[in-house]
């Protein structure tokens, strides 16, 4: 006979203002199998807790009903309370009657009513209650650090100085980002190379990180602290252990135009090349879609320059299995590629550039070697116009967020433009000016104020070419909606930053879920910005929203401590709320029929088949058997098995029927 | 005569309509008090047995309710329950079980208000259809009377 206690929780006033809590105690306490049952006007203080320690041990409660707020606020507090009585947890269930009842209803009989039923259905539910432990699980201490932009970089660096390991994969030939393109950083106008530079050489260096470049994830298996990495390393073309990086075979590659995607467009590389000088790790790799010899069949300058025979045309891409306990995605973002504006003609006119392209001209590794000239005639633009929120909250673009970074990168394009061109005229189209950050609104103030640029509060309709100047049409809202309009020699579009192509598909890969703009989704908003919902996966940087340099910086490092933190224990524990499949005395074994409906329903391929053997070593039976380790609870099996032989602790048939029927019968 | 105040049981998972239906409350939003929630960890787990048996037992309508598609805590427990409504709708249509009684939601995490709408509309839509006695003709129990109390 079940001897369950339940405790009716006033929270205050929360729910004895519109809820008879005395009478919902009263009530329970007449049903069958409860032994105790009383209310209390905060349930969760120190003394409440002790009213319930006290009553499992004087009264030898086997059960433990709490009617107070929602499950998802309290529930481990008292269980926990339950547990130091020596109680075990899960026989500890909560009646959520304040955000489900007192706060939702009026006062009155039918309010009081219905607290009573939800106690009722917790009381006979846990009558059916297991006693459940724990489940412990192993802690692989390496880490997977996805992307290695700045976030990435920071990310790997903070778990490496733990003292823990890392495995950093890059796709791109070498690891830098989008921070490695930039000229100079706002609000501070340091040179973004000086500062990244050093930190992407001490990846490479340190003994802790092993770095991938040219590398990304093929599949994921497995769940927090036991996850099974495949890493598609693509192939370089070179054996990077000869290779010393002399760049004979760069200089010497007969295919010498093609589009550098570093200079965005606006340099050339060769087929074998370094992204960029100061790359990490600064080895060439062979692009085969423009190399002569994966067109032609023949070429092979490279191989014939190289002093150390490091050229490998046959190399394959290879998959690479690991082992990690925690993985970071820091996979960065991407600008809308502006062709999405036909009306801004970028494309078409080749001194509409974006915002990214500017960068590349004002960096002193750039292709102007830091001058802004402009791509059509290498001429210095007299006059310079930038548009801000190219794209960016725009719902009929679809893209109705702000993407954070424009305001700032545009103040300081314009700045800089001030700075190399004197006598340069500058003008800014803007929506409004959102400079939220540190030294950020007297960065923009300078820009204006000691630099000259002419911000302009409106929009842009147009941009047409007429005697080789770009006729910017715009209008001034603060001057009444008045038309404007500038004879441009270069255009510079701020366009959206949006997830990067095949975010969803890793998302996919790592059972993460994504916001509808494709940027992966944190746990919580406020409280949990660097998790996700798959315990074990953080994020940091841009792959989560638009984000700056030093927010990146900061939610590496945020990642970087949970990754830690995960890996100070050598035991995870998780709650036991897991399937289970029924097994029973021979001959029968088990009710399990071996259709493994339930393997194909498994979201997490946590279930698999065993043999059952008999004494003699011959096979009886296939029946289905769930991993502990990667079953997550959800059920769905449950639902899907025809011979009901597999049951999820915490949920079972028993538990759930009960709860229909103890509704409704008495209701 | 009194209104007919029909009992409904809301099946709802634990990430996104059990906590939307917490928002609710903490929103202080209010909303008829006829519906009872129970808790699932997954819509995907529901059986849909269960909605026959809360018929049997009595309810007048049923709500059920999980996460937006592409939104599931366990990635695909949504869609195996919205399969299995589409097929569970045309058995009910075939036996003969008045599938207006039985409302299929998406409500997440953030969607308090909708909880409260989807209850309020439920609510007034199986106070019109009244009480649902005919289950129980439908279920061929020859004797038994249904009371409502």
């Amino acid at each position: 006979m079940s001897k369950i206690g339940v405790f009716v929780c006033h929270c205050g006033e929360n729910i004895s203002a519109t809820v008879d809590c005395a009478k919902v105690a009263e009530t329970a306490g007449n049903y069958d199998g409860v032994a105790f049952s009383v209310d209390y006007k905060y349930m969760c203080s120190d003394p409440g807790q002790n009213l319930i320690k006290s009553a499992i041990k004087e009264k030898g409660l086997t059960g433990v009903v709490v009617a107070s707020c929602s499950p998802r606020m309290h529930e481990p507090t008292f269980r926990k309370a339950c547990a130091e009585a020596g109680l075990n947890p899960f026989m500890c269930e909560m009646a959520n009657l304040r955000e489900h009842c007192s706060w939702v209803h009026e006062k009155g009989e039918a309010t009081t009513e219905k607290a009573i039923d939800l106690v009722r259905i917790l009381v006979e539910k846990v009558k059916y209650n297991h006693s459940l432990n724990e489940i412990k699980v192993p802690v692989t201490k390496t880490a997977l650090v996805i992307g290695g932009g700045i976030a990435g970089i920071q990310a790997s660096l903070d778990i490496a100085n733990t003292g823990h390991k890392v495995i950093l994969i890059e796709k791109d030939p070498s690891i830098g980002g989008h921070m490695s393109q930039l000229s100079e950083t706002f609000p501070t106008l340091d040179c973004s190379q000086c500062i990244l530079t050093p930190r992407m050489v001490e990846v490479a260096q340190h003994p802790n990180i092993t770095l991938y470049t040219y590398a990304e994830l093929e599949s994921l298996e497995g769940f927090i602290g036991n996850f099974k990495a495949k890493i598609r390393r693509k192939s370089k073309s070179i054996d990077e252990k000869l290779c010393t990086g002399c760049g004979q075979c760069t200089t010497k590659c007969p295919v010498k135009k093609i589009p550098s995607e570093f200079n965005e467009g606006l340099g050339k590389r060769t087929a074998i090349y370094v992204p960029f000088p100061q790359a990490v790790p600064n080895k060439p790799v062979i692009d085969r879609i423009n190399c002569t010899y994966y067109i032609k069949g023949k070429c092979k300058v490279c191989e014939i320059v190289c002093p150390t025979k490091a050229i490998r045309f046959d190399q394959e891409d290879q998959i690479m299995e690991v082992e990690v306990g925690a993985i970071v995605i820091a996979t960065g973002f991407t600008v809308k590629q502006p062709d999405f504006f036909p009306e801004y003609g970028y494309g078409k006119y080749p001194d509409v550039i974006t915002g990214l392209q500017f960068e590349r001209l004002a960096s002193a590794s750039g292709p102007t070697l830091g001058e802004i000239r402009r791509p059509s005639d290498d001429k210095v633009p007299e006059k310079i116009v930038f548009l801000a929120c190219a794209g960016s909250r725009d719902p009929a673009k679809g893209i109705p967020y702000c993407s954070k970074i424009c305001c700032m990168y545009i103040a300081k394009h314009a700045m800089l433009y001030q700075h190399k061109v004197h006598g340069g005229k500058s003008y800014v189209f803007y929506m409004d000016i959102r400079a939220g950050g540190k030294q950020y609104e007297e960065f923009v103030r300078r820009a204006i104020e000691d630099d000259g640029v002419n911000y302009v509060r409106g929009r842009v309709s147009r941009i047409y070419e007429k005697n080789g100047k770009l006729i910017v049409n715009g209008v001034d809202t603060l001057l009444n909606a008045m038309p404007v309009e500038i004879e441009a020699d270069m255009v510079v579009l701020a366009t959206a930053g949006i997830a990067n192509e095949g975010a969803e598909e890793l998302a996919q890969k790592l059972h993460i879920s994504y916001d509808p703009y494709k940027f992966f989704a944190e746990a919580h908003p406020k409280l949990k910005p660097v998790e996700t919902n798959t315990a074990g996966i953080f994020l940091a940087g841009a792959c989560q929203a638009p984000r700056d340099i030093p927010e990146s910086v900061a939610m590496a490092s945020g990642a970087a401590v949970k990754v830690a933190g995960l890996f100070s224990q050598d035991e995870l524990t998780r709650e036991p709320i897991i399937a289970v499949v029924n097994r029973q005395a021979p001959p029968v074994y088990s009710s399990c029929v071996g259709c493994f409906l339930c393997v194909s329903a498994c979201p997490y391929q946590a279930i698999e088949k065993e043999e059952i053997k008999n004494r003699n070593g011959e096979l009886i039976k296939l029946i289905a058997k769930v991993n502990p380790g990667l079953c997550q609870g959800c059920g769905t099996c449950v639902a899907f098995c025809r011979t009901k032989s597999i049951d999820i602790q915490g949920y079972t048939h028993e538990q759930m029927y009960t709860e229909v029927m103890a509704l409704l019968n008495e209701y | 005569m009194a209104e007919f105040e029909p009992k409904i049981v809301a099946f709802v998972c634990n990430w996104c309509t059990y906590a939307g239906a917490d928002l609710t409350g903490t929103s202080r939003i209010k909303y008829a008090s006829n519906v009872r929630i129970i808790r699932f960890p997954c819509t995907g787990r529901i059986d849909y047995m269960l909605l026959l048996k809360a018929f049997d037992e009595g309810a007048d309508g049923i709500i059920v309710s999980g996460c937006h598609p592409n939104d599931c805590h366990y990635t695909s427990g949504n869609f195996h329950a919205r399969r299995r409504w589409i097929m569970f709708r045309s058995l009910c249509d075939f036996t003969g079980i008045n599938t207006e009684r039985i409302k299929f939601s998406w409500v997440s995490a953030a969607e308090g208000a909708k909880w409260a709408a989807i209850v309020n509309a439920t609510v007034t839509s199986i106070r019109e259809l009244g009480p649902y006695t005919e289950y129980k003709k439908v279920a061929k129990y020859p004797e038994k009377e249904v009371t409502h109390g």
